[in-house]
């Protein structure tokens, strides 16, 4: 009875030898496949963005093949580049990105440090919460929020709309909470005993942090600085509520804006525009890259 | 340096509790090793001298000064880890020197004392590596050159050596001697290895479930252990235990052992157990080199019975046998030319001279 069981749940298929290596080159044949396709499917933007950027608003408007570049011209590049007001959204954009970046570290890092170290009655708690408050859209809470800065005007005579640095109030409540959840994955990646070795040897909290903590969460740092850069270079739907005036835009509101002028579409700036926008990005992250992706498993496997 | 005190500690966790009253006096230049089991609160007991844990209860006292409510860093202690704890952003020497620039020590008297004890731990040549490019010896060497330039009034040892491999254990253990008798620094060493706690100690406290079993000396641990539970935790193999019970025949104490097997007691041993009634469960414990292959001209107190052997396991200088007493596997250590086989008979030996007698029920040595 039992040998007849074991019969039935004997494999069918014969063993064959090599397999291993032949599933892997499938595995690998697959995985190439779908890369390709999805390389295809997020280039294809940047792509068209950058064909149509070379083009003049006449070939833009003139029916022709969209994937091609019959009469190259760089009037768009030389156009947005001499702006007064392009070059007033991009530094604008590049002093709330810093400012932004600064705040939320010097919040985030010690954060991440108390809430994962320093045990303290509803630290866990706590954590959590501070995940919570990520989950939140911006959606939700740009009315309430503008009302509160309305009433804060009319009480305080403090006017913070429309002028660039609300963003930074704004900004830091999408940044802080996923950047200390970085940091809270990292730290606890830390063991234990680095930071009892570091208190037997005399340092205090604020030694232990920005001695060994820091200089050890290095990576873990660049990951939520490149993070919060990110976040604050793409914000669209703050800026875009929050301030009005030219002078106080950033990037992204300022090129939409400023290049659409009632139903004229100066498509060949919008895409100039937007490209150069994405530049510091993208140059951040190919420098950062390795450091940005170790940050970011270490939280996540040990976190 | 300084000596320890711990009067009627106590740590809870919620409702557990970790570690239930203990009273320990280590003396200045001291060497105590705490041994026991995982989970008997050698580890708790260290850290809450170290401060990095709260005490429950009583009081810690160091260098006569009650510590309890002391930050680790205002004890004045060191700590060497299991796992080193070596910041992995600093080269050896930055490790070493870490606790001194803290303290704002002049250049000078920090180089000197890192170059010291780099000297002291052979490791002179990797002061400018990172951890990482170490060895395992090599890191725990550098754990401690950081407790010794901090020139504490305590060493604590966490189960140092547990990450190292069998053979650089024995040597880091002679060379932990070795340091302990150059700086004379009042040591306690927590370890769940009791050949460890055996060679390092001056004395040995071994704990269970969070209470001090017996404290003392390796050789008094090893030749009157007050419980069952010391006796058979020092020691390797450990020391036999056969259900047997006193018995009067022909006008001598003996104690029987099977249907078959009696034992008459060596008169000292016989003033010692004639109070114990004769219906009690007891326990002869015996260690391995007390039983021994029969010799033609036994000395006094030495019993020669038969049995018949299960395992052998030849080491080379002896030879281990295994065979079953009363239900009781038990082990002996004979000669290699004793002509022990798996399986085959032989006549034993047991010196009652070394024999222990337990209470089966409190384990409590008579």
């Amino acid at each position: 009875m039992t040998t007849a069981t074991i019969d039935k749940a004997a494999p069918t298929r014969k063993v064959k030898y090599g397999s291993m290596s032949r599933d892997r080159a499938w595995a690998l044949r697959w995985s190439y496949f779908f890369l390709v396709i999805f390389a295809i499917f997020f280039l294809t933007p940047p792509i068209y963005m950058f064909i149509t950027s070379l083009k003049s608003s006449a070939e833009i408007s003139a029916a022709t093949n969209p994937w091609w570049v019959f009469h190259p011209t760089l009037e768009n590049y030389a156009g947005l580049l001499t702006s007064n007001q392009f070059l007033r959204f991009f530094w604008n954009s590049a002093i709330v990105s810093i400012f932004v970046v600064t705040i939320t570290m010097l919040i985030s890092v010690p954060a991440a440090f108390a809430l994962s170290r320093m045990r303290f009655w509803g630290s866990a708690t706590l954590a959590t919460g501070v995940f919570l408050t990520y989950l939140i859209p911006e959606t939700l809470l740009f009315i309430p929020l503008f009302k509160m800065f309305a009433v804060i005007g009319d009480w305080t005579g403090i006017q913070l709309i429309n002028k660039w640095y609300v963003l930074l109030i704004l900004y830091p409540t999408l940044t802080v909470p996923f950047c200390t959840w970085i940091m809270i994955g990292y730290f606890a990646s830390i063991p234990k005993e680095l930071d009892e070795a570091a208190v037997i040897d005399g340092a205090s909290w604020l030694q232990t942090l920005t001695r060994i903590f820091i200089p050890v969460a290095f990576p873990g740092i660049i990951a939520a600085t490149i993070f919060a850069f990110t976040v604050s270079w793409a914000q669209f739907l703050y800026p875009l509520v929050f301030t009005t005036s030219t002078d106080q835009l950033v990037m992204p509101v300022g090129i939409i804006t400023s290049l659409i002028k009632g139903d004229v579409f100066n498509w060949g700036q919008i895409m100039t525009g937007a490209l150069l926008g994405a530049a510091p990005p993208l140059i951040i992250y190919a420098f950062l890259m390795d450091y940005y992706i170790a940050g970011l498993t270490a939280g996540a496997t040990k976190g | 340096m300084a000596d320890v005190t711990l009067r009627k500690v106590v740590k809870r966790y919620d409702e557990v509790e970790a570690v239930r009253g203990i009273d320990l006096d280590i003396a200045d230049h001291e060497f105590v090793v705490l041994v026991g089991p995982s989970g008997c609160g050698k580890s708790t007991t260290l850290r809450m001298i170290a401060g990095l844990e709260d005490i429950s209860d009583g009081d810690i006292m160091i260098g006569g000064d009650v510590v309890n409510d002391v930050p680790p860093k205002d004890r004045d202690i060191a700590m060497v880890f299991q796992n080193y704890a070596l910041y992995p952003h600093m080269t050896v020497a930055e490790n070493m020197s870490f606790g001194l620039r803290l303290k704002r020590y002049p250049k000078a008297e920090i180089k000197s004392r890192v170059d010291e004890a780099a000297r002291m731990l052979d490791i002179v040549e990797l002061v400018d590596r990172k951890p990482k490019q170490l060895s395992g010896g090599q890191r725990q060497r550098v754990a401690m050159g950081r407790a010794i330039v901090r020139n504490p009034k305590v060493f604590l040892f966490d189960e140092p050596l547990s990450n190292l491999d069998a053979k650089l254990r024995v040597q880091m253990r002679i060379e932990i001697k070795k340091v302990h008798q150059k700086v004379r620094t009042t040591t306690v060493y927590v370890t769940h290895d009791q050949v460890e706690a055996m060679t390092l100690a001056d004395r040995v406290v071994v704990m269970n479930h969070g209470r001090i079993e017996q404290i003392g000396t390796p050789n008094e641990l090893y030749h009157k252990p007050a419980t069952k539970f010391v006796a058979s935790f020092i020691g390797s193999p450990a020391m036999n235990f056969v259900p047997c019970r006193l018995e009067d025949l022909a006008g001598k104490l003996h104690v029987r052992l099977t249907d078959r097997i009696a034992f008459p007691l060596p008169p000292a041993r016989a003033a010692r157990y004639q109070g114990i009634p004769r219906a009690d469960k007891l326990l002869l414990g015996l260690r391995p080199e007390h039983i021994t292959e029969a010799k033609p001209h036994p000395e006094p107190g030495v019993e020669a019975f038969q049995t018949v052997l299960d395992v052998t396991e030849p080491m080379g200088m002896e030879t281990l046998i295994y065979f079953t007493l009363e239900g009781a596997q038990v082990c002996g250590r004979v000669n290699p030319n004793a002509g022990a086989q798996d399986g085959a008979p032989l006549r034993l030996a047991v010196d009652l001279n070394n024999m222990h007698l337990l209470n089966e029920v409190t384990g409590v040595v008579l």
